[in-house]
């Protein structure tokens, strides 16, 4: 369960950064994205997946966040 | 364009692995790679922040030196402790050359080395007696100082002192902040984690001081200056830039930085990031807790600096805006005159690097402007989003080498045959010995600054000054020389 920190890239993509790793990645996809909703499976770009509960509304990033690893 | 192919290239790391135990070779292979701009991200290609070989000569640091020698030490009115044994700090005092004003041993402390001296008795019995009669009189010795700093050597760890409990009772008796910091040499694989380690000490114990004071008045062009260490005068260099184009630097982290300013950060508009692998935990931590944004910049060569100015004056108005091309132009005239005078004399020229964990792609753009080619370049505790920043910048099919060793820089350095390498201490003499031009690129060989304008110019002298030194066809004895003249000539490359 890392704690991430979320936060907008220049570009308006989104970095999953974990910190005690020190890794930094894209964010290809979100399951759930909405004003309302954000979370659910996300997939980063290297192709490894995360999950989280979603929250509701969309947080304000740059967030610390907690991830499960998805299978 | 670099003059080996992709192949040749490949070959040559299969050349130099070649004397591996098969172990050691299947390790070593993941860290050096070919550079193809094709590739997004580097862990693809590259293997990076990995502990070292036992056996191979590395070239890095420990925990300690990345805490106290990179991101502590500059902090010039407080006094860091190097806690433990005497060596560490000793050995390592002032070498980065941090330039700072103030009057040393009265209100700065930066050239100073302040240790616990750790004897047998105190590995036995513990050192938090001592610590704290130290800090006692360093109180009483240096009144001015602004606070202090425990910086923790390898045995502190070892014994378990339990430094942050003495920390505290000392910062209640002696009213200014005491730091505690866990930055143990043996922690992690290189320096790297130091600076992280120190990056939260700040956070933790430093920069939340003035959250409540609204006495500092700040304006919306504040900005400052994180991840530049003032080496050689680097960041007074960047400053000037900066403050001719409207801004205000309200802060230097850490390069002639002080206390104070550390605690005002979090009141800027913008942060600037110079050394992107020492000091974005503390640049992220502040986005998100303070709403900050933070932005790299590169101040080596006029095409960078021109770029960064702009990138950073799109963060405010338009007066900025203009100014920043008013300063772009102001000194166009005398970086032109650099490239006119120097350019002739270093064209072509093949650099390889090796250096910390920014320069090796930062100063690209630098020679670049002087006609010259990055040909090979790695970093001693670079991570993978540096990997990722730096095949963009350099050309295809050249070398790049991550916690090289000893043995295969050399290699290297003997078929790639650069005309400059740019390196540390620990590799300067063998390479002159080799006859190859070498620059120390980590204190700027006794130089500097290289940031900024003024940099530039004294940045392209001292590569010339290298490069064009008639010693280096000195170097083989004459009477050897005579009749095998390529042959020994190749032998010394
Ligand atoms: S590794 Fe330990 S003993 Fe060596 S310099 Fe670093 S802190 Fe000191």
């Amino acid at each position: 369960m890392p704690n991430v920190m979320i936060r907008v890239k220049d570009d308006g993509g989104l970095l999953f950064y974990i910190a005690k790793k020190d890794q930094e990645d894209e964010i290809a996809t979100v399951e759930k994205d909405s004003d309302s909703e954000w979370g659910g499976e996300v997939e980063l770009t290297d192709g490894s997946k995360y999950y989280i509960d979603p929250i509701s509304p969309r947080p304000r990033f740059p967030t610390t966040l907690r991830f499960k690893r998805a299978e | 364009m670099s003059n080996m192919t992709r192949e040749e290239t490949e070959a040559l790391i299969q050349e130099v692995l070649e004397v591996y135990p098969d172990n050691a070779k299947k390790d070593r292979a993941k860290h050096l790679t070919v550079n193809d701009q094709e590739v997004e991200q580097s862990k693809k290609c590259i293997t990076s922040n990995r502990k070292s070989l036992p056996g191979v000569m590395t070239i890095r640091g420990c925990a300690y030196a990345g805490s106290k020698g990179v991101v502590w030490g500059p902090i010039k009115d407080m006094i860091h402790i190097s806690h433990g044994p005497v060596g560490c700090g000793q050995y390592s005092r002032a070498g980065r050359r941090n330039y700072y004003v103030g009057t040393t041993g009265v209100n700065t402390f930066g050239t100073m080395n302040f240790t616990s001296d750790f004897q047998e008795k105190d590995i036995v019995f513990g050192g938090d007696k001592k610590l704290a009669k130290i800090m006692t009189e360093i109180e009483q010795l240096f009144p001015l100082n602004k606070g202090i700093t425990i910086q923790s050597e390898c045995p502190i760890g070892l014994i378990g002192d339990d430094i942050e409990a003495v920390a505290k009772k000392t910062t209640a008796e002696i009213e200014k902040p005491v730091v505690p910091v866990r930055c143990e040499g043996f922690r992690g694989v290189s320096q790297s984690l130091g600076h992280h380690i120190a990056n939260d000490a700040v956070r933790d114990w430093v920069l939340g001081n003035r959250d409540n004071d609204s006495s500092f008045e700040a304006t919306p062009y504040d900005v400052t200056i994180i991840g530049d260490y003032n080496i050689g005068g680097d960041a007074w260099a960047s400053r000037t830039l900066l403050e001719e184009m409207g801004l205000r630097v309200i802060a230097q982290w850490s390069g002639d930085g002080t206390l104070s300013e550390m605690e005002n950060t979090p009141k800027a508009k913008l942060n600037l990031l110079h050394c992107y692998r020492s000091m974005n935990y503390i640049s992220r931590h502040m986005e998100e807790k303070y709403g900050i944004p933070w932005m790299e910049y590169n101040f080596f060569g006029p095409t960078k600096i021109a770029e960064s100015l702009r990138k950073i004056a799109a963060f405010f108005d338009d007066t900025i805006k203009e100014n920043a091309e008013k300063v772009i132009e102001k000194y166009k005239a005398e970086y032109e005159a650099v490239i006119a005078k120097y350019r002739p004399r270093l064209e072509g020229k093949r650099v390889m690097l090796y250096v910390g964990g920014l320069r090796p792609r930062h100063v690209i753009g630098a020679y670049e402007d002087l006609g010259m080619e990055v040909v090979g370049t790695g970093y001693e505790f670079a991570h993978n989003d540096d990997y990722d920043r730096t095949i963009k910048e350099m050309g295809n099919a050249t070398l790049i080498y991550d916690d090289v060793t000893g043995y295969e820089f050399e290699e290297f350095v003997k078929k790639v045959k650069p005309d400059l390498i740019g390196s540390g201490i620990k590799e300067k003499y063998i390479f002159q010995k080799m006859g190859i031009p070498f620059r120390q690129m980590h204190s700027w060989d006794y130089s500097g600054p290289y940031h900024g304008y003024d940099g530039f110019a004294i940045f392209a002298r001292d590569m010339d000054m290298t490069l064009n030194n008639p010693c280096w066809n000195k170097i083989q004895a004459p009477w050897l020389k005579s009749e095998e003249e390529p042959e020994a000539a190749a032998a010394g490359a």
